[in-house]
C-alpha cells in the first residue's frame, strides 16, 4: 500500500476524530455548568443533607476516579447488558456521550474553581446597583469567570484531541483505530507517523485557536 | 425630612454580638460620619443598612418605605422583594476597594447599571454619566478599563457609578483607607464637593480631621455601641475621655 493510499485510509478516520472532538465539546462545555451549579448548590432536605452537592460531587468523583475507556465500555455495552437493548447502530452515540459525561465532570470542576475564585465584592457591589441575581452572573460574573478558567479549558481540550484515540476500544473506526489495522495488515510504521503529524497539527490548531481567544480578552485585567 | 432611620440594631456573627442596640436617623443633605477603633462594628452597621448583611433585630427604614423590622414575637421581617427593590433604588454605596467592573470600560461601569437595572433610555444615561465622569476630572478616561486607572482615579469612577442610579443617600465604608497617602485628598475633595451640593452621605473613615470639617454629625463607635453622637464640636470635646485616648492612639499609629 503506498504512503498515498495509507493517507487516503487515514482521512476518513481523521474526520471521524475531529467530529468526536467538537460533538463532545458541544455537549460537555454547557454541561460543566449544570454540574457545576449542582456542586455548590445550597439546597438541603431534612434540614441537613445537601443532596444535590453531594450528587454531583458522587458523580465527579465517578467520573476522575475511573478510566475514561472503562466508561465508554459501561455506556456502550450497559443497555445491552442490562435490558438486553439493541447496540447495534449506538456505537457512534455511545462515544459521544461517554465523552461528553466524562469531559463535563473535569470541566465542572474547572468552572467551580473559577467561579468561587470571584471576589465576594463584585457581587456586593452588583447587589447594591440593584442588579437580579441573574443580571450578576451573566453580566458581571459570566464574563470575568470565562477569561479566568480559559488556560485551564484549552489543557483540557488538548487533552481530548488525544482521548479521542480512545474510541477504538469500540472498534470505531476513527482515525487511530484505522492506523492500527494498517499497521498490523501491511507491516509499516507509516500509518502511526501519519497519526502521529495528525494528532500533533489538530493540537496544535487548537491551542493556537485558544490563544486568540485568550488574547482577545486581554482588553482587560 | 429624614432619608433614614435604624432602630435598635442589633447583629451577632456566629454568637459574636457586633451591634448591640444602634440606632441612627440621617436627614436629607446631612452627612453623618461614623468613627471608632477597628473591629467596633462600623462597616457592619453599614453593611445593614445597605442590606449586604441582615439584622437580628431592630428597624430599618428608608425615606421609601420600611426595609425591616421586629415583629411582636421578636423576629426580624423584611419587606418583600418588590418593596425591598423599590428601596435599593433610594441608596447607593462607594466601597473601600472600589468593586469597578474590570471588563466594562469605565463609562459602561458608570452606565450599565442604569441602563440594565433601571431601564432609562441611553442617550440620556450617556449624556448623565460623561457629565458625572467630567465632574470627577475623568472625562478624557471615559473609555480607559479600570486597570489602566490609579487608585484615586478607579474610586472617583466607583462615586460616579453610585451617583448615576440618583440615590437619595451614599454610603461610604473608608474610601481612602486603599488609597496611598497622596491620593486620598482627591477623594475627600469630590466628598466634600458632594455635601456642598447637599448630598446626603454617611462616611465611615479614620481621617479625623475630615470627619470634623465636612460632617454635620459624627457618631463615635465602640464594641458594637454608640459612645457619643453629636455635632463634630461635641463629639470631638475634650472632656471626652474615651474619644480623646481613642484619637491618642489614632494619631500615636
Ligand atoms: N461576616 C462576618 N463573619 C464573622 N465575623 C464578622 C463578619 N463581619 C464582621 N465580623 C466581625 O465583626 C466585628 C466588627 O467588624 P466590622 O467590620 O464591622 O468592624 P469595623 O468597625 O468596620 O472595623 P475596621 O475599622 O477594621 O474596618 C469584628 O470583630 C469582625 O471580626
Ligand atoms: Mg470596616
Amino acid at each position: 500500500m503506498s504512503t498515498a493510499m495509507i493517507f487516503q485510509q487515514l482521512a476518513g478516520g481523521m474526520l471521524k476524530s475531529i467530529s468526536i472532538f467538537c460533538w463532545t465539546l458541544l455537549f460537555s462545555l454547557p454541561l460543566g455548568f449544570l454540574i457545576a451549579f449542582g456542586r455548590m448548590s445550597k439546597v438541603k432536605i431534612f434540614g441537613r443533607f445537601r443532596i444535590i452537592r453531594g450528587i454531583t460531587k458522587l458523580y465527579i468523583d465517578i467520573m476522575r476516579g475511573t478510566p475514561l475507556m472503562l466508561q465508554l465500555m459501561v455506556v456502550f455495552y450497559g443497555p445491552f447488558f442490562l435490558w438486553g437493548a439493541d447496540i447495534g447502530g449506538f456505537r457512534y452515540p455511545a462515544i459521544i456521550i461517554a465523552f461528553s459525561i466524562n469531559y463535563a465532570a473535569y470541566f465542572a470542576e474547572i468552572y467551580r474553581s473559577g467561579i468561587e475564585s470571584m471576589p465576594k465584592g463584585q457581587y456586593e457591589a452588583a447587589e447594591v446597583l440593584g442588579y437580579t441575581k441573574a443580571q450578576t452572573f451573566i453580566h458581571i460574573i459570566l464574563p470575568q469567570v470565562i477569561k479566568r478558567v480559559l488556560p485551564a479549558v484549552t489543557n483540557e481540550m488538548v487533552t481530548l484531541v488525544k482521548d479521542t484515540s480512545l474510541a477504538f476500544s469500540l472498534a470505531y473506526m476513527e482515525m487511530f483505530t484505522i492506523a492500527k489495522q494498517i499497521a498490523a495488515k501491511e507491516t509499516t510504521f507509516v500509518p502511526f507517523a501519519v497519526a502521529a503529524v495528525f494528532y500533533f497539527i489538530f493540537n496544535w490548531i487548537v491551542s493556537t485557536g485558544m490563544t486568540k481567544v485568550e488574547e482577545k480578552l486581554n482588553y482587560y485585567r | 425630612m429624614e432619608i433614614l432611620r435604624m432602630k435598635h440594631i442589633k447583629k451577632s456573627f456566629d454568637g459574636l454580638e457586633v451591634l448591640k442596640d444602634i440606632s441612627i436617623s440621617v436627614e436629607e443633605g446631612e452627612v453623618l460620619a461614623i468613627i471608632g477603633p477597628s473591629g467596633s462594628g462600623k462597616s457592619t452597621i453599614m453593611r445593614c443598612a445597605v442590606m449586604l448583611e441582615t439584622i437580628d433585630g431592630g428597624e430599618i427604614e428608608y425615606i421609601g418605605g420600611k426595609a425591616a423590622w421586629t415583629d411582636a414575637a421578636g423576629k426580624v421581617q423584611y419587606a418583600d422583594h418588590a418593596a425591598l427593590k423599590e428601596i435599593r433604588r433610594d441608596y447607593g454605596m462607594v466601597f473601600q476597594n472600589f468593586q469597578l467592573f474590570p471588563h466594562y470600560s469605565v463609562l459602561k461601569n458608570v452606565m450599565d447599571a442604569p441602563l440594565r437595572v433601571q431601564k432609562r433610555e441611553r442617550s440620556e444615561v450617556e449624556k448623565e454619566a460623561r457629565a458625572l465622569l467630567e465632574k470627577m476630572g475623568l472625562a478624557d478616561k471615559a473609555d480607559a478599563y479600570p486597570y489602566q486607572l490609579s487608585g484615586g482615579q478607579q474610586q472617583r469612577v466607583s462615586i460616579a457609578r453610585a451617583l448615576a442610579m440618583n440615590p437619595k443617600i451614599l454610603f461610604f465604608d473608608e474610601p481612602t483607607s486603599a488609597l496611598d497617602p497622596e491620593l486620598t485628598g482627591d477623594i475627600l475633595r469630590v466628598i466634600k464637593n458632594l455635601a456642598a451640593e447637599h448630598m446626603t452621605m454617611v462616611i465611615v473613615t479614620h481621617e479625623m480631621n475630615f470627619a470634623k470639617n465636612v460632617a454635620d454629625k459624627i457618631i463615635f463607635m465602640e464594641h458594637g455601641v454608640i459612645l457619643s453622637e453629636g455635632t463634630p464640636e461635641e463629639v470631638f470635646d475634650e472632656s471626652n475621655a474615651r474619644l480623646q485616648e481613642f484619637l491618642g492612639r489614632y494619631e500615636a499609629d
